[in-house]
C-alpha cells in the first residue's frame, strides 16, 4: 500500500550532471551586484562579464569551412550546432546520451553531440547531417533511407543516417543482426527499423564509397 | 497520350524525403527569428497543496535573464477561467490548465515559473536559482488504492448513450453462471508517448493582438483555437505552423501548460520565444496512456462458443479533467456473444493529465480482450485462431447493422501462413531451441474507420504545377505523400507537378490528425478540389475557346504549358493565360461524408502474429517474427502504409514488453525520468516485422475506399505478445509490461 507523504528531501529537480554550473565563479561576481534588482541584462552588465570571464575561443571546423568562435564553456556541441551555427538538422531527442538523435562525426567517429561541451572540440573536424550531401546529389545512405522509407516524422533521421555512416564505415554492417546491435543507439520512435535496417543493407552491399 | 500511371496504391517515395534526409526539415524549435530568447520551465517540486512563497530574486539578477514569471507576476489571458471547476468539461479543446494561475499544486513538476533569457544556458542556470516554499497537502497517485473512488465519467452521467457509459445486452453478469468460465485482470501501466522529438514551441506576438506560433501540435486549427480563446483575439490573428512534426502519437491532441507559458513569456519580453521541454518533462506535463486496471469474465461452451463476456475498466485520471477513452469498444462487437456488459470508471488522481497515445484506449482494452480470447481458448483445449473464427461477427452485434466491409479471416489466413502458425502446439512449452523455448500468438485489433469534414484548396501556377494547400499535419505517416498522390491521379499529373502544402493554420480547414481519420477525411477533399479546379480550368478556357465550354471536366487535361481536351487535339488553353485570368484565386471545397454511413458500422481490422523466443534461465524475451496484417481498406501509398503498420507493431513491442512509467508514490513523482529508465524498443528489440494488407476499397467510408491504418496497427500486438509468451512458457502475465522477473 502507498503511503502519500513525503518525507523532506532537497528540492534538487535537475541533472545533476550540471550542478558544478552551481558553483560558476560568474555567480559569485553577480551576487556582489548591490541591491535594488536592475535586472542584470539591463544593466548590460552580465554581458560585460560574459566577454571577460564566460566566452572561451573555438577553433571548429564544421562541415568543412572553418570557423573561430567564442562559446560559453557550458555550451553543449549540440546547442553550439542547433541555437549558435543554425545548424538544425542535428537534432535534440534527449540531451542525456540516450537517443541518438544528436549523432555527428567528429573526427570521423559517430557521437553523441549533446554529451560534450563545444570547448572540448577545439582543432576538430564536425560533420552533421547538413554536410554529408556533396551539394545536390544525396549521400548514398541519404538517398537509401528515401528509397526505404527508413523514417517516418524524419526527427531521428538525420542522428540515424550519421550513426548509419559511421557503422558502415566502421564495418558493423556485415549483418542484419550485426547492423541491429551497432545501430541501437539510435532510436526511432516512429519503429522504422526494418526500413532503416534495409537501407543500411542496401548501401553495404552496393558497395558505393560512403 | 497514354493515360499517366496510377499513383494511388504506388510505393511512392515521400514527398518531403528529402527535406527529412537532408535536415532542411524545420521543427518547432528551429525557425531563426530576430531577437530570439528561451524559457525554461520550473516545476513544482511536490505534489499537492499551494505555493506559499516563491523567490525568484537570485533568476532575475542571473545573467541575460529577461523575465522570471510566476502566478504572482504573469498576465492575465482575457480567456482564461479559473480551472478545475468542471473535470468533466475540457478535452482535447481548451487548455485544461493554465499555467500561473493561481497557487494551487495539482501535480508533480507542474510549472510554477518560467524563466527567460536570451541564452538557453543562461536561462536554464537561473532556472536553477528559483526557490520555491510550499504548504504541502497529502497527494494520492496510486491507481490501485483508489480503484474504490472510481466513478462513472460526467459523460457518461449526462447521456446513457456515451461510449463511456455502461452497456449491456442480453443478461447482466452472464458469465457467472456459466458451465466453462474464466476470470482475469489485467493490468497495463502508465506508458509515454516520447515521441523524438521533445515538446517545443517558437511563441512570436507579431503585434500586440496577433499572435504566431511554431508549434508541435497535431491539429493547427485546434491549436490556434484554443490559444485565440485563451487572449481573447479572433482566430484569423493567431497562426499556428507545425510543417513538421517529431511524431506525437497523440500527445499533441491537447494544448498543454508550457504553451500558454512560451506564449506568456512572449507576451511579457516582447520578444519571440522558443521553449522546449526536458525528457523529464515528457513524463509529467504532456499527457501519457493512463495506468488502467481491467477485469475480464467469460463462460462459453465446450465446442468453443462465447456465451458471455463482462468487461470493466478503471483508468487514471487527472483531478482536474475527465479524460475518456474508449477501452471497452472492441469487447462490444469483436466477438458474437449473446450477453455483454461493459463498465467504465475512472478515478481521479494528483497526476497530469493522460491523453490518447496510439491505438489509445482500444489498445488498452485488446490487451485484456485478446489475453482472455487466449486463456478461454486454452481453457477449451481449442486453438485461438479457431476460437475466435467459432465467434467472428458478420455483422455488427452491438449496433445490430452490417459492416461497411470486414475481411478480417482475410487477414487471419495470411498472418498465420506467414508466421508458420502450424508449427504452434497447443500444450505450453512444447518448442525449444536450445535454451530458448518458441511460442506463437496472435491478437486482434480494430478501430473506428472515423471520417469528417474537410477543406482543401487548389490553384494552377504559371509554371503549369498545381498548388494544393490544407491545414493538416502530417506527424510522420506521410499524409503529405498521400495527398499528392491522391491529387495526380485525378488531375492527371505528375506528382513532381502537385505541391501539397500542409500544416499551417491559414491554410484551408481540416481537423486534427488523430484516430487514423485523416486520409478518410482529407483525402476527398483533396480528391473534390482537384475535381473542382478542373471544372474551373475549364470554365476559364471556355471564355477564349469554345470546345472547353461543352466539354467534360474528365476530358480535360494537362499538357507541357497548356490544358488539352481528350479527341480534340486543336483545343488549347495555357497555363500563363489561365493563371492570369483566374487571378491568383484558388478554388476551395469542403467535402463532407454523406449520410449513407449511418447504415453500416465501419471499422478497421488487423491481427497480429508474434512468434517469441523466451530464455529458459533469464526469462528474457525476443519476438523473432511479427507479421501484421491489416484490413485497412484501399491501401494510398504501399510504402509509407506498410512503414506506418511496422512502426505501430514496434510500439506494441514496447508496450508488450518493456513500457513502465513508475511513480513514486511517497513523493508523487516519477521515478523514471529518461529514456535510461524508461525502455523504449530500440533496433535490436525489433524484428524484421512483415506486413500483409488486404488491400480492398470500402464501399462506404468515402470515396477513396480508406479505412485508416494509424491505431490498428498498434491494437493487439501486446497480447499477440503475451499470448506468444504463455505458448512459450505456460506462464501468463497479466500486468504489463513482461519483463523478465515475470518469467523467472
Ligand atoms: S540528444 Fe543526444 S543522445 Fe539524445
Ligand atoms: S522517424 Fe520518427 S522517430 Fe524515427
Amino acid at each position: 500500500m502507498a503511503t502519500n507523504h513525503e518525507p523532506d528531501v532537497p528540492a534538487n529537480h535537475n541533472e545533476n550532471r550540471r550542478t558544478f554550473l552551481k558553483q560558476s565563479s560568474l555567480l559569485t561576481a553577480l551576487a556582489l551586484v548591490p541591491g535594488p534588482v536592475v535586472s542584470a541584462a539591463e544593466a548590460k552588465l552580465d554581458e560585460r562579464v560574459a566577454e571577460a570571464i564566460e566566452q572561451i575561443p573555438l577553433s571548429l571546423k564544421v562541415n568543412g569551412k572553418k570557423l573561430k568562435l567564442k562559446v560559453e564553456p557550458r555550451t553543449t556541441l549540440l546547442d553550439l550546432l542547433r541555437e549558435n551555427l543554425h545548424l538544425t538538422g542535428t537534432k535534440k531527442g534527449c540531451d542525456y546520451g540516450q537517443c541518438g538523435a544528436c549523432t555527428v562525426h567528429v573526427d570521423g567517429q559517430r557521437v553523441n553531440s549533446c554529451l560534450s561541451f563545444a570547448v572540448m572540440h577545439d582543432g576538430q573536424e564536425i560533420t552533421t547531417i547538413e554536410g554529408l550531401a556533396e551539394g545536390d546529389k544525396l549521400h548514398p545512405m541519404q538517398e537509401a533511407f528515401v528509397k526505404h522509407d527508413g523514417f517516418q516524422c524524419g526527427y531521428c533521421t538525420p542522428g540515424q543516417i550519421m550513426s548509419a555512416v559511421a557503422c558502415v564505415r566502421e564495418g558493423h554492417a556485415g549483418s542484419e543482426t550485426e547492423i541491429r546491435e551497432y545501430m541501437s543507439g539510435n532510436i526511432c520512435r516512429c519503429g522504422a527499423y526494418s526500413n532503416i535496417v534495409a537501407a543500411i543493407q542496401d548501401v553495404k552491399s552496393g558497395g558505393q564509397k560512403v | 497520350m497514354n493515360a499517366p500511371e496510377k499513383k494511388i496504391g504506388a510505393p511512392m517515395n515521400r514527398v518531403d524525403g528529402r527535406q527529412k534526409v537532408t535536415g532542411a526539415a524545420k521543427y518547432s524549435a528551429e525557425y531563426e527569428l530576430p531577437n530570439m530568447a528561451y524559457a525554461v520551465l520550473v516545476g513544482s517540486t511536490v505534489t499537492k497543496g499551494r505555493l506559499s512563497s516563491i523567490d525568484t530574486k537570485d533568476a532575475e539578477r542571473a545573467p541575460g535573464v529577461l523575465a522570471v514569471i510566476t502566478h504572482l507576476n504573469a498576465p492575465k489571458a482575457p480567456g482564461v477561467k479559473p480551472t478545475g471547476k468542471d473535470p468533466s468539461q475540457p478535452q482535447t479543446v481548451g487548455s485544461a490548465l493554465q499555467v500561473f494561475m493561481d497557487d494551487k499544486i495539482r501535480f508533480n513538476d507542474q510549472p510554477i515559473a518560467v524563466v527567460v533569457a536570451n541564452t538557453l544556458e543562461r536561462a536554464r542556470f537561473a532556472a536553477r536559482l528559483v526557490r520555491a516554499q510550499y504548504a504541502k497537502e497529502k497527494h494520492q497517485t496510486n491507481l490501485e488504492a483508489n480503484k474504490a473512488n472510481a466513478f462513472l465519467p460526467t459523460q457518461a452521467k449526462k447521456n446513457p448513450k456515451s461510449p463511456a457509459a455502461d452497456y449491456q445486452r442480453g443478461e447482466v453478469d452472464a458469465y457467472k453462471t456459466g458451465a466453462l468460465k474464466l476470470e482475469a485482470e489485467y493490468v497495463i501501466p502508465t506508458e509515454v508517448h516520447h515521441p523524438m522529438e521533445l515538446q517545443a514551441i517558437t511563441a512570436h506576438w507579431e503585434a500586440p493582438d496577433r499572435l504566431t506560433l511554431y508549434d508541435k501540435t497535431q491539429g493547427t486549427m485546434a491549436t490556434r483555437r484554443d490559444f485565440a480563446r485563451q487572449w481573447g483575439l479572433p482566430e484569423e490573428n493567431v497562426k499556428v505552423i507545425a510543417t513538421y512534426v517529431g511524431g506525437a502519437f497523440g500527445n499533441a491532441l491537447h494544448s498543454w501548460p508550457h504553451e500558454s507559458a512560451a506564449i506568456i513569456a512572449a507576451k511579457v519580453v516582447n520578444r519571440p520565444v522558443k521553449l522546449m521541454l526536458t525528457r523529464e518533462q515528457m513524463f509529467t506535463m504532456v499527457g501519457y496512456r493512463p495506468h488502467t486496471w481491467q477485469k475480464i469474465g467469460m463462460s462459453a461452451t465446450a465446442d468453443g462458443k462465447i456465451t458471455a463476456i463482462t468487461h470493466e475498466s478503471i483508468g487514471q485520471t487527472s483531478t482536474y479533467e475527465e479524460f475518456v477513452e474508449a477501452t471497452l469498444g472492441q469487447t462490444k462487437m469483436m466477438y458474437q456473444s449473446p450477453n455483454l456488459t461493459t463498465r467504465y470508471r475512472l478515478a481521479a488522481l494528483d497526476v497530469g493529465s493522460p491523453i490518447w497515445m496510439r491505438g489509445p484506449g482500444e489498445a488498452t482494452g485488446a490487451f485484456a480482450l485478446e489475453s482472455a480470447m487466449d486463456e478461454m481458448a486454452f481453457l477449451l483445449n481449442i486453438d485461438p485462431m479457431e476460437f475466435r473464427l467459432r465467434n467472428y461477427t458478420d455483422q455488427d452485434p452491438e449496433k445490430n447493422r452490417p459492416w461497411s466491409s470486414k475481411f478480417l479471416k482475410e487477414c487471419y489466413q495470411a498472418g498465420a501462413q506467414r508466421v508458420g502458425w502450424n508449427k504452434r502446439q497447443l500444450k505450453p512449452g512444447s518448442l525449444r531451441d536450445g535454451e530458448w523455448f518458441i511460442g506463437y500468438g496472435m491478437g486482434v485489433g480494430t478501430f473506428g474507420a472515423h471520417r469528417g469534414s474537410s477543406k482543401a484548396s487548389a490553384q494552377l501556377l504559371p509554371d503549369g504545377t498545381v498548388l494544393l494547400q490544407s491545414a493538416v499535419t502530417d506527424i510522420g505517416p506521410g499524409t503529405g505523400t498521400a495527398m499528392t498522390q491522391i491529387a495526380a491521379d485525378t488531375l492527371g499529373l505528375p506528382p513532381e507537378k502537385i505541391r501539397f502544402e500542409w500544416g499551417n493554420s491559414d491554410f484551408a480547414q481540416a481537423p486534427t490528425q488523430g484516430g487514423s481519420a485523416i486520409v478518410n477525411t482529407v483525402g476527398p477533399a483533396v480528391q473534390e478540389v482537384c475535381m473542382a479546379l478542373k471544372d474551373k480550368l475549364r470554365e476559364l478556357a471556355a471564355t477564349s475557346n469554345g470546345a472547353f465550354a461543352t466539354a467534360k471536366k474528365e476530358d480535360v487535361s494537362f499538357a507541357d504549358n497548356h490544358l488539352t481536351l481528350a479527341g480534340n487535339s486543336t483545343a488549347r488553353a495555357t497555363y500563363a493565360d489561365l493563371v492570369r485570368q483566374a487571378g491568383g484565386k484558388a478554388v476551395t471545397v469542403e467535402s463532407k461524408p454523406s449520410g449513407e454511413g449511418q447504415k453500416f458500422s465501419m471499422y478497421s481490422f488487423s491481427v497480429h502474429f508474434a512468434e517469441v523466443r523466451v530464455h529458459e534461465l533469464t526469462g528474457e524475451v525476443r519476438v523473432s517474427k511479427l507479421i501484421s496484417c491489416a484490413d485497412a481498406g484501399t491501401i494510398i501509398n504501399e510504402k509509407t502504409a506498410g512503414n506506418q503498420m511496422k512502426g505501430g507493431a514496434v510500439g506494441g513491442i514496447g508496450m508488450a514488453l518493456m513500457e513502465h512509467a513508475i511513480i513514486d508514490d511517497r513523493f508523487g513523482r516519477y521515478v523514471t525520468k529518461d529514456l535510461a529508465d524508461y525502455h523504449v524498443p530500440v533496433h535490436a528489440d525489433s524484428p524484421a516485422i512483415e506486413v500483409f494488407f488486404v488491400n480492398q476499397p470500402d464501399p462506404y467510408v468515402n470515396q477513396l475506399g480508406t479505412k485508416g491504418i494509424g491505431e490498428i496497427a498498434t491494437i493487439g500486438v501486446a497480447p499477440a505478445i503475451a499470448n506468444a509468451v504463455f505458448n512459450a512458457t505456460g506462464k501468463r502475465v497479466r500486468e504489463l509490461p513482461i519483463t523478465p522477473d515475470k518469467l523467472v
